[in-house]
């Protein structure tokens, strides 16, 4: 009787336990009322890119907060960023669509008033509130920009664009593939299979049981015999590229603007399968230092000047729907080039990385969760 | 009678407190910023991390060991990184020998000031603009593709891989190995070496019998080096290395700075610690710190 009782405590506890962060999660401190006087520092944390002096400069004229921008490579290493040394080191974060709910429910993020956001109303309506930073209505993030994971590859080496993800798991192209040194790269290849192999049953990339897992791991430890390299910043891939190390592999739209802008010959595509892609939110961390000068930072980079800066500079494509007209002010065609006029079934058809979690959004809960995805990268990788 | 003086008789008549306060100061660096670093390194290594907020959660299980020794892959790269730790080593054996003979025995003494400078010069630039030197030779279309097509022989496929790592870790700490050969060899008296030939040892039977017995304790000095500074380096392996040429530090790196699973990269940090305290126990019994 007594033990019964006690076992019916600790299961109490353990529940409770469980549902802690989340109650925590939705109830955090209440978002800042009004934009008050700037703090005169910023620490972000950002993609390389993010933070060009092109937009920082004038931001810190106008406001006299400056900027200090640290740059990570993966969304693994912003939350670590951002939870270093107890969260009060960075007021600001890029994060992309990966890393947002892990800091949500990690606390290491606060609410965010869109009241005080004035561009927010002119966002596409996917990004007004999405799934990976608005939770049960609260806000925790600002949407930023996004873009499609490409295929890159040498124009000598293809002289048509490949229309099929296969290139990258092709023996032909043995020792000249690259693909990025990233755990979330696995929702390419289950991406690839969904549609080689639809008997697998993968309808989300980021979805994945164990028997979906063994399959889409058996693919990538196939293609790790014909990887040059996996490239952990985007100019190791420039540089592979740019020797003739590789010849395909998967990139970002930056490393196909620079590489052509430097002269070689390499062009991108998104094949027939689809892709998988990013959508970066700028977040405040729970113990920002600087808040103020957080919100005019946010303010200052989704006015459609800085969102048409941003989008040509990184080759991606702006959340606010003014942003097209200057674009095309700053450099002519570049709003058609980069979807910022693109119907939402362009914006659809792309899987927008988010963090694999153990509940499968379709009632099952034996999906994999991200610490499973980062194990079974290492194996891959070898 | 002056402070000083004080001191200084105090420091005579008790020689222990002399040593003390000596050694005060260096001890109490060593133990509060090494013994502790590694102190709490072994008390992480039992952590674990909770998966959903990342937080750490306070310990004791063996969780992380029993996943390092379960998962083949961490036994691999555990295994890559000793052998290529070793291979280096032996490599630098071989590369040492002849300079540090050419530089103590066979130049004069400006030759050989020349020599030692020209050993010493590649460790005033920087590490990291070495590496990138290796890796413009070894691409492609690097130097040594280009040297290799000009003299009609087939390109070499050596750029990122585990061959370019052992290139690079070779050249990097070739200089720590050749001082302590060299050191040894000047130890070693020319008479024994005359003694040698008078009683009837040609050449190479005087370097196996006398000088290659003499100079161990050097070549093991240099092995401490080279052998350390191999295992515990990622900086070469991410930028040299291709696929699957990940040593036990990018591990450890990732796990630290990118997953944020701190206990586990402590885990495996702990085995480079035992590989090492092995090394230097052999080490000790082959004199390698007499010579250094």
């Amino acid at each position: 009787m007594r033990d019964d009782f006690k076992r019916k405590l600790a299961k109490l506890a353990l529940y409770v336990s469980m549902s802690l962060p989340f109650a925590q999660g939705a109830a955090a401190a209440e978002p800042l009322q009004s934009i008050g006087q700037g703090e005169g520092v910023l620490n972000m944390v950002a993609w390389e890119g993010y933070a060009q002096p092109d937009w920082v400069k004038p931001f810190e004229a106008a406001t006299g907060c400056m900027v200090h921008a640290k740059y990570a490579g993966s969304s693994d290493e912003m939350v670590a960023l951002m939870r270093s040394g107890g969260g009060d080191q960075y007021d600001l974060v890029s994060a992309s669509g990966d890393a947002t709910l892990r800091l949500i429910y990690g606390h290491d993020v606060q609410p965010i008033n869109m009241a005080l956001i004035p561009a927010w109303k002119n966002f596409i309506p996917q990004l007004q509130s999405p799934a990976f930073n608005t939770v049960r209505g609260v806000h925790y993030g600002v949407s930023y920009e996004w873009g499609p994971n490409t295929l890159l590859y040498n124009t000598k080496v293809f002289p048509t664009a490949p229309t099929s993800w296969s290139v990258i798991y092709d023996p032909a192209y043995k020792g000249k593939i690259t693909v990025p040194d990233n755990p979330i790269q696995i929702a390419d290849a289950a991406l690839y299979l969904s549609k080689k192999d639809p008997s697998l049953g993968i309808t989300d990339p980021y979805e994945l049981n164990q028997t979906q897992m063994d399959a889409v791991v058996a693919l990538l430890k196939a293609q790790s015999k014909l990887i040059k390299k996996y490239w952990a910043l985007a100019s190791d891939e420039i540089q592979l590229f740019t020797s003739g190390d590789a010849v395909v592999g998967a990139a970002w739209p930056y490393q196909t603007n620079t590489l052509q802008a430097a002269k070689v010959p390499v062009a991108e595509t998104i094949p027939q399968e689809g892709a998988t892609g990013w959508a970066d939110t700028w977040m405040i961390s729970a113990k920002a230092p600087h808040p103020n000068c957080a919100y005019e930072w946010i303010n200052w980079v989704t006015t459609p000047k800085v969102q048409a800066e941003q989008a040509i500079y990184f080759g991606e494509t702006p959340a606010n729907t003014l942003a097209c007209k200057e674009m095309d002010k700053q450099q002519p065609g570049s709003c058609e080039q980069y979807h910022a006029n693109a119907p939402s079934s362009y914006f659809d058809q792309i899987k927008f990385w988010k963090t694999p979690r153990k509940d499968c959004g379709n009632g099952k809960d034996d999906c994999l969760d991200y610490s499973a995805w980062q194990r079974e990268w290492q194996i891959i990788k070898g | 009678m002056s402070l000083n003086r004080t001191f200084s008789v105090l420091g005579w008549r008790r020689p222990g407190m002399a040593n003390a306060a000596l050694l005060g100061l260096p001890a109490l660096w060593f133990a509060a910023l090494y013994l502790a670093a590694i102190g709490a390194l072994l008390v992480t290594s039992f952590w674990t991390v909770d998966d959903l907020s990342g937080n750490l959660i306070p310990g004791f299980s063996f969780t992380n060991f029993q996943q390092l020794l379960s998962v083949p892959v961490y036994t691999h790269i555990a295994l890559r990184t000793i052998g290529i730790a070793a291979a280096v080593t032996i490599t630098d054996v071989i590369l040492a020998w002849p300079v540090a003979y050419a530089m103590i025995r066979l130049a004069g003494p400006r030759l050989r000031a020349a020599m030692m400078a020209a050993v010493m010069v590649p460790l005033w630039s920087s590490y990291l603009a070495r590496v990138y030197a290796w890796r413009l030779i070894l691409a492609h279309n690097g130097l040594l593709n280009w040297a290799l097509m000009e003299i009609g022989l087939p390109r070499a496929h050596i750029g990122y891989s585990n061959w370019a790592m052992w290139i690079v870790f070779s050249y990097l700490w070739l200089p720590f190995m050749i001082l302590p050969v060299a050191a040894s060899v000047e130890r070693i008296p020319p008479s024994l070496l005359e003694a040698s030939a008078d009683l009837g040892e040609r050449g190479f039977s005087t370097f196996r019998r006398v000088m290659l017995p003499m100079a161990l304790p050097g070549m093991v000095a240099g092995a401490i080096f080279t052998f350390s500074l191999t295992l515990g380096d990622y900086v070469t392996p991410m930028l040299v290395g291709g696929r699957g040429s990940d040593f036990i530090g990018n591990v450890v790196y990732s796990n630290v700075g990118v997953t944020n699973n701190i206990p586990f990269a402590a885990a495996y940090a702990v085995l480079p610690l035992g590989v090492m305290a092995v090394f230097l126990l052999i080490a000790r019994k082959l004199g390698a710190f007499d010579a250094l």
